[in-house]
């Protein structure tokens, strides 16, 4: 039976090329492996290897010929003993490459300059008259890891110092001594290599928590957390993934300059197959990590070092979480809407605060998730304000305002009446100098400024 | 050579050699058949096959149990084959079909099985073997006896994360044993080009891990090296580590036009080494089979593999809707 030889494709790229030479001439005998022919790509001239084994009864496009296309016969293979017969063409034998890509899927939601009311979760985040319990972030942190451990054995916490040091910010403090050195792990120095470990763990069907000491350590495990740790899930077609917590403090401290202040918000925010949660309060540090290391997914968990120190009401509840995508509002207003998420609620809420004296009513709303994000809540809010104004200390280039502003743009355009304003940290490296880092950040002063232009005042 | 060679060729039953032939051809006739469909558009993107190299993930698996793990880079088809995956199902996850083991959303350098603890095909070099590890640290954290083959090549071995994970498997005494498919190149640069200091596996000593070097065409010393890592591992006494000397004969990947070396080097490498020759004249001279009985199982092997291409041909392009599935579980 005749076999065609077809024109071979040799790059991703290739659509035709060029048979620059001849190896074999009809008559000869081949075997898989035997080199047929050199053929010119877009990229470089390639040797072609036979696949099966036969005679070549016919070569069918002479040497030196240009502009042949991926899939055009260029000899056949004959048995041994057999003779090609070129009036009786051989039926195709391989079917062709499915033609084309697809038609491109409608987009998923048209742009509406006027949504529909949006479905808002304003549901309390805890029953009404629960006892609250003074609290500093730090400990509701601690609190949250160690509820979690206790009911799943296949928590565990791992990270440089978590352990015999109690953590370099002291988040785990105790951890050591409750759970044991199998489930609170020192790690080396060694980010990569850990992020990568307990990103294989969690494959393997256990829950990691990794402590970064500070997120800007997390850049050398960047790849694992997003290659490995986001993107398996949906490459294996849902077979496997990684149920993980990252977590750690993220953005500026206090007087650590440039490599030790920066905010990732942003960047995590734009991978699928994170989530991101950033919160401000205890309360929400632990009913957010609560969900986080529930959650089976990897999620990034933006701490903050200033914040660690400060004391809020945390519900005293049994199993208190706080759902992922489901904005807070910290206070209630008609002239602008503030959006704000971490340590920006600090200058949003203080600016929310003066600008009531001057008699400006400020909506302000915490986003405590970046992904999921609650944008439903912010377009509600905005449809009843007109004006927004986001808050946060990270760059302004791709910042997570932008993001807001533009989807604010494409779902409410006529509900704005003046355009979104972003604050953010300044477009610098962080100084070391005292009066030049507090300049770097944002203020609460900028915050105002921002609203009253909004606001025309 | 200083490789491990089999001590005790004579002894190895006709069964055996016959079931390692078979295992091997099958990723060999497989891999020919993906380069003839990649040659036909019907695979895209990058294609990365592992003809040459066959002895090395079936004289590895010749030695593993139920529970153990295994995890590769991006030259992935022969060890997904190896450990009993679907042929069909592989093949159409290179023509990107619903049929494929990710439903044509990973390709060629991303495919999984978790029925058979196959936890990728990962296109990042090195990205792996921190993985590798920590899927032996779940094991090792349940408490049973699991082993992980935590797979590279010689040029991912320069990756930093290699060593990151070198001292904390061995600190840690996880169940890995990393095995270091030293093909000879890293794409284009030769080892002998990428770093003075040519035997591999020896740098596992700077941490305290036991290793050595196995002649990689030769299944029988693969599989008597992978008892002994696997011993070693299941003792409880930490990672081990197996540098494989092999060879692959076509390019890196489909578009590689392969200047870098000459035929020479691999037609001798093929000529005297192959791995398949090495196991068919085994069979013939031992009077295990013959020249018949190979026909057969060549048959049989290009059935299983044409009946592979057909299902890969023809299971139908994903729904439109995968595109946003299996995005959060």
């Amino acid at each position: 039976m005749a076999t065609e030889i077809l024109m071979p494709a040799l790059s991703p790229t290739m659509e035709e090329g060029t048979l620059a030479k001849w190896l074999v001439k009809e008559g000869d005998t081949v075997s898989s492996g035997d080199i047929l022919a050199e053929i010119e790509t877009d990229k470089a001239t390639m040797e072609f290897e036979a696949v099966d084994e036969g005679v070549v009864g016919a070569i069918l496009i002479a040497e030196g010929s240009e502009g042949v296309a991926v899939n055009t016969p260029i000899a056949v293979l004959v048995e041994e003993g057999e003779t090609y017969d070129a009036s009786a063409a051989p039926a195709a034998s391989e079917e062709a490459a499915p033609a084309g890509a697809p038609a491109a899927p409608a987009p998923v939601a048209a742009a509406a300059a006027a949504p529909a009311a949006p479905v808002v979760d304003e549901s309390p985040d805890y029953p009404e008259g629960t006892e609250l319990v003074p609290t500093t972030v730090r400990e509701a942190l601690r609190d949250a890891m160690a509820e979690e451990m206790r009911a799943d054995e296949n928590v565990f916490l791992m990270g440089e110092e978590v352990a015999e040091y109690q953590g370099a910010y002291k988040i785990s403090q105790g951890m050591l001594d409750e759970f044991g050195s199998k489930r609170v792990i020192d790690t080396p120095i060694t980010e990569h290599g850990f992020a990568g470990i307990a990103t294989g763990a969690a494959f393997g069907g256990l829950r990691p928590i990794v402590e970064f000491m500070t997120f800007n350590f997390a850049m050398q495990a960047m790849d694992q957390i997003i290659n490995s740790a986001a993107k398996t899930l949906y490459m294996s077609g849902g077979q496997m993934g990684a149920p993980m917590v990252f977590r750690g403090p993220n953005g500026a401290a206090a007087r650590v300059a440039a490599q030790h202040s920066q905010d990732y918000a942003a960047w995590f925010m734009q991978i699928p197959g994170l989530k991101v949660a950033m919160p401000y309060s205890a309360a929400d540090a632990k009913g957010l990590m609560k969900t986080a290391i529930r959650d089976n997914n990897p999620v990034i968990f933006l701490e903050n070092e200033i914040l660690y120190g400060r004391t809020f009401d945390v519900p005293k509840l049994d199993d208190f979480t706080v759902p992922f995508g489901k904005a807070k509002i910290w206070r209630s207003g008609t002239d602008v809407t503030i959006v704000s998420f971490g340590i920006g609620m600090q200058y949003a809420l203080e600016a929310a605060d003066k600008l009531a004296e001057d008699g400006i009513s400020a909506e302000v709303i915490d986003l405590r998730t970046l992904r999921p994000m609650d944008l439903p809540a912010v377009i509600k809010s905005v449809m009843k304000t007109n004006r927004l104004v986001t808050v946060e200390e990270g760059w302004p280039q791709g910042s997570v305002g932008s993001y807001i502003a533009s989807e604010v743009m494409q779902q409410a355009f006529d509900y704005l009446d003046a355009p979104i304003i972003t604050c953010t940290g300044k477009d610098v490296p962080m100084p070391y100098a005292a009066n030049l880092e507090k300049h770097a950040l944002i203020t609460t002063d900028e915050v105002i400024a921002a609203v009253k232009q909004v606001t025309y005042r | 050579m200083a490789a491990r060679k089999s001590a005790q060729k004579s002894n190895v039953s006709g069964e055996e050699l016959t079931s390692y032939y078979k295992d091997m051809l099958l990723i060999r006739r497989f891999e020919e058949k993906a380069g003839q469909l990649y040659g036909m558009g019907l695979i895209g993107g990058f294609c990365h096959l592992y003809i040459g190299q066959e002895a090395v993930v079936v004289g590895l698996e010749a030695a593993t149990k139920e529970g153990d793990k295994r995890i590769t880079s991006y030259r992935d088809h022969g060890h997904m084959l190896a450990c009993g995956m679907d042929p069909k199902g592989v093949m159409a996850e290179l023509t990107g079909r619903e049929g494929g083991l990710s439903k044509g959303k990973g390709g060629s350098m991303h495919m999984f099985s978790k029925e058979k603890h196959f936890y990728g095909g990962h296109g990042i070099v090195g990205a792996q073997v921190p993985l590798g590890a920590g899927l032996a640290f779940s094991d090792k954290y349940k408490g049973n006896d699991n082993v992980t083959f935590a797979y590279f090549g010689d040029g991912a071995a320069n990756q930093g994360q290699i060593y990151e994970t070198y001292n904390m498997a061995q600190l840690w005494e996880l169940p890995v044993v990393f095995v270091i498919e030293n093909n000879q190149y890293a794409m284009g640069t030769s080892v002998q080009r990428s770093t003075k200091s040519p035997a591999i596996w020896k740098r596992g000593e700077a941490y305290g891990i036991s290793g050595e070097e196995v002649d990689g065409m030769d299944v029988l010393a693969v599989k008597e090296a992978s008892e002994k890592a696997i011993a070693h591992c299941r003792a409880g006494k930490g990672p081990y580590i197996l540098e494989v000397k092999t060879y692959r004969y076509r390019g890196h990947s489909m578009s590689d036009p392969a200047k870098y070396r000459t035929r020479e080097e691999v037609q001798k490498m093929r000529d005297e080494r192959d791995p398949i020759e090495q196991i068919r004249d085994m069979l013939l001279t031992g009077k295990h089979a013959t020249e018949d009985d190979l026909k057969a199982i060549d048959k049989e092997i290009k059935a299983v593999v044409n009946e592979s291409a057909e299902f890969a041909k023809t299971s139908p392009e994903p729904a439109l809707e995968e595109l946003w599935t299996d995005i959060y579980a």
